[in-house]
């Protein structure tokens, strides 16, 4: 199997850029718990991928090494922040991709690309080697052609790890074999906010359409209420730069990377490093969650933001008292043109409106292709199950497969 | 004006852990720059923490050995702060939830017993060491040797309770003690695994508010501990006396020209922004898990201290010189265990044996003299096989070779007379005391020759030599 790895993955001994300047000429001495993984099963490594600049964007047009095109039109961006990964499967590069996802960032560009992305559950793999973003958010994906070829991956490379104190030390199920081929008497649970305001007609009409077919065939719909689910973007945002200003303290320019020292002193150094090494949407979110954890502004968001993320949290609990899965699109839109939101943040945070809220719950998601837009371009539908469920995602996912 | 000082202490003991608080690099002291070191305590992109769980056991042992509560549910937090020797550019460590609460220490100062409180214990990770005055390292260039870094510390902070130098000194001797006792840390502040802060403020008698403070940092040994606060009182009274006001400052104590230096102002004070490290879990601490550390305590220095007093029947002052260490107290224990006298064996310690011990620099588990060696040596004096003045030349002469006292004390003629003019003299005149039973002897009475070899035993006390006596006696006798 040729697959692609996301360049925020280490391999020993290659060159990990994070899609950054400042990382220079790093290369890892160690490899990343799924990269030795995969090679135990003998998977042929051919590559890294590009991605928004340590994984935090939604168009990969964040890359210090230019953006990644989407191949169904390439004046259109391929989604973020593993536009890399979702184009190398989308293309034949490979027929499996490692990603990274923290908000979405696997399962959007699946959905723009018209490729399969996984994001398992927060701890069904090890974190060990992935550089980080958000810590408690971050989860490495899986990109296939096919909801099994994801699976698949998942099988070789899921479970506890020693160096990894989040991932969780439970059984993992053998997901190769389709456990469950009959939606009879599946409850599929559809957020009332997620078809609201803002979702393209053409994505809502085929997803309802999707959905019918799946009642005919004795699934049960269920309406379900995710009411926090409108603050997700909020919480996300406090509580992702918050971890992501801590994590990239350690590019500094002190013991490895890209150094800017003009003998002016150490603060000098550190400054220009790092004003020079990261890219503009790196130096907001370090500057947003540098914020957020400050003295006096600790509580008012990040602590608050912690609160409504175990609301939403409970939100999901609920839900899964009444569906087994939670179906609703991936995206609002197809995927835009590049440069179209460059100058917009806050338009391109609300990319992830649908996805943020299972990496906030821990639970886990998949996008799979829906079908092709009027505008030429694919878009997917995502669900989501319980955290370490994600039987029933491959199940339901290769039933609606089969359609 | 008379000023009351306010004095509260920070201590940071190294544990004595064979690995790092994170990763499994090892701990040991001295070896080659970064030599220590792994991709996880470098920091490298990537890499995730794992708590070692000795560090939570040794913490949770000082914790009992402080009267402290243990917290069931610890967290890590990340301090984040920007320095070369912290590669992650932020501290692993405790905040809201420090594994220790609400413990206290009672010291004794010139035989006033006094609680200090201790406000709480929490784990962290050492920092690795900026190099920059060595011959080795040029100009405008700064080393960093990462050995240290991820190496457990438990730190241990106590309320604002100790209310002169003398007390802070007895509070962290004190600590010292029980970290050594404990097994959790070797205590040398000269190397760095025990270091101190110290906030120290004055208030003018019979306020209740807080004076400003200043903190004191860079002391180390106990005694710079005690200098750097009289200095500062000095300085903070002098101020106070002029109608100055005390800025909040952090000073370094500079233990060769004896004064603290000004290193930062309050206004330079870090915002650490603290929160709760996410690639840690909670770490939850099991009642079974905490019995079996409490089971598995040493007795702690008070304890052994009164055991001793009731055990022993020596004096309150020996048992806390005894016990001050417990390789002394266990020193003490393995002497008595053969001889009749402690307070004999207590003496002798607390004398020569200490005196040895500072004058070869050793730990007094090393010494050549054994308890047993010195056990046969006691045994001797308390036997009157030798006087205490000549025990004092056999100790000497036991330190320098590995002969028993037994055959020193014969080398050295020690237990007897054998000068054997001095030996003449001494029987001439029991003969002359004894003019009544020579007669007898004289007539054929034979046996009196073992009255006579007695009494010149006696003379002697002890210290002729029965044969040489029998046969000197025979001779004078006919």
């Amino acid at each position: 199997m040729v697959i692609a790895i996301k360049d925020n993955i280490n391999i020993k001994d290659e060159i990990t850029t994070c899609g950054s300047k400042i990382l220079g000429e790093f290369k890892s001495p160690y490899n990343a718990t799924v990269v030795t993984k995969l090679k135990t099963e003998d998977a042929l490594i051919i590559g890294k991928t590009n991605l928004d600049e340590f994984a935090m964007g939604s168009s990969n047009e964040n890359s210090a090494f230019g953006p990644v095109k989407n191949p169904h039109n390439p004046e259109m961006v391929p989604g973020g922040s593993s536009g890399g990964s979702a184009v190398a499967v989308a293309t034949g590069c490979a027929d499996i991709a490692l990603g990274s996802d923290t908000g979405g960032s696997v399962r959007q560009p699946a959905s723009f690309t018209g490729t399969v992305g996984l994001k398992p559950s927060y701890g069904r793999l090890s974190r060990y080697g992935l550089v980080a973003f958000a810590s408690s958010l971050d989860q490495i994906g899986i990109f296939g052609n096919f909801t099994q070829d994801t699976a698949f991956v998942l099988n070789a490379i899921a479970g506890h790890d020693v160096l990894d104190s989040t991932s969780a030390d439970i059984t993992v199920p053998d997901y190769i074999n389709q456990k469950n081929s009959s939606v009879t008497g599946l409850k599929i649970g559809l957020p009332k906010q997620y078809f609201a305001d803002g979702l393209d007609p053409e994505i809502k009409s085929r997803i309802v359409q999707i959905t019918d077919r799946l009642k005919e065939k004795g699934a049960e719909l269920v309406e379900i209420d995710l009411a926090t689910a409108e603050y997700a973007i909020a919480i996300y945002y406090i509580i992702a730069t918050a971890e992501a200003s801590s994590n990239l303290s350690r590019f500094d320019g002190v013991h490895y990377g890209m150094r800017i020292d003009e003998g002016t002193g150490l603060t000098d150094m550190y400054e220009k490093t790092r004003s020079e090494g990261f890219g503009e949407e790196v130096q907001r979110r370090i500057l947003l969650g540098t914020y957020v954890l400050s003295a006096g502004y600790y509580d008012a968001y990040y602590k608050k933001a912690q609160q409504v993320r175990r609301l939403l949290k409970n939100d999901f609990d609920t839900a899964f008292k009444k569906c087994d899965v939670i179906l609703s699109p991936t995206t609002p839109t197809t995927a835009f043109k590049i440069g179209e939101k460059s100058d917009d943040p806050l338009s391109m945070y609300l990319q992830d409106i649908y996805t943020v809220s299972a990496n906030l719950a821990g639970i886990c998601g998949i996008s799979i292709p829906a079908g092709m837009h009027s505008n030429r371009m694919p878009f997917g539908l995502q669900l989501q199950a319980r955290a370490f469920n994600e039987q029933a995602l491959f199940d339901l996912g290769t039933f609606i497969e089969k359609l | 004006m008379n000023y009351e000082v306010v004095i509260g202490l920070e201590v940071h003991a190294q544990l004595s852990t064979n690995s790092k608080i994170f990763c499994g690099c090892s701990t040991q002291f001295g070896a080659e720059p970064n030599s220590q070191v792994c991709p996880v305590c470098l920091g490298m992109p990537g890499v995730l923490p794992v708590l070692n769980k000795k560090v939570v056991e040794y913490a949770i042992k000082m914790g009992f050995a402080t009267n402290s509560q243990i917290n069931r549910i610890n967290t890590f937090a990340r301090k984040n702060y920007f320095y070369p020797d912290s590669p992650k550019a932020y501290q692993i460590s405790q905040f809201d939830e420090p594994i220790c609460e609400h413990g206290y220490l009672d010291i004794n100062v010139d035989g006033t017993e006094k609680r200090i409180g201790i406000t709480r214990i929490h784990m962290e990770e050492d920092a690795g060491k900026s190099v920059h005055d060595e011959s080795y390292v040029s100009k405008n260039e700064t080393l960093i040797d990462l050995n240290r870094c991820g190496t457990p510390l438990i730190e241990i902070v106590s309320e604002p309770d100790m209310r002169s130098p003398k007390e802070a000194a007895a509070y962290l001797t004190k600590i010292r003690q029980l970290v050594r006792y404990l097994g959790i840390c070797d205590g040398n502040m000269d190397e760095g695994s025990l270091r101190c802060d110290a906030n120290i403020s004055l208030r003018p008698v019979g306020q209740k508010e807080l004076g400003t403070k200043a903190e004191l940092k860079n002391m180390n040994s106990i005694r710079n501990v005690e200098r750097a606060l009289e200095y500062e009182i000095k300085r903070q009274k002098y101020i106070l006396e002029d109608g100055g006001t005390i800025l909040q400052e952090t000073l370094l104590w500079d233990p060769v020209k004896n004064v603290a230096k000004s290193m930062r102002g309050k206004e330079d004070s870090h915002d650490y922004r603290y929160f709760p490290d996410p690639d840690l879990v909670p770490v939850i601490i099991e009642q079974l898990w905490l019995d079996d550390i409490y089971q598995a305590l040493p007795e702690l220095p008070d304890a052994k201290s009164n055991r001793f007093v009731s055990q022993y029947k020596i004096p309150e002052y020996d048992a806390e010189v005894l016990t001050a260490s417990k390789e002394v107290a266990d020193y003490f224990e393995a002497t008595v265990k053969n001889v009749a006298n402690a307070k004999l064996a207590s003496n002798w310690i607390m004398g020569e044996v200490m005196r040895l011990v500072n004058q070869q620099k050793v730990e007094i588990g090393k010494l050549s003299v054994t308890p047993t060696r010195l056990s046969d040596l006691l045994k001797s004096i308390e036997e009157k096989t030798i006087s205490g003045s000549a025990a004092k030349t056999v100790f000497e002469k036991m330190v320098e070779s590995d002969l028993s006292v037994a055959q020193i004390i014969e080398q050295e003629g020690l237990s007897q007379i054998s000068d054997s003019s001095e030996l003449d003299k001494l029987i001439d005149q029991v003969l002359a005391e004894n003019p009544a039973q020579v007669e007898r002897y004289k007539n054929g009475e034979m046996k009196l020759i073992g009255f006579f070899v007695g009494s010149v035993m006696k003379a002697s006390k002890g210290k002729a030599d029965p044969r040489q006596t029998n046969e000197i006696l025979r001779k004078k006798l006919g």
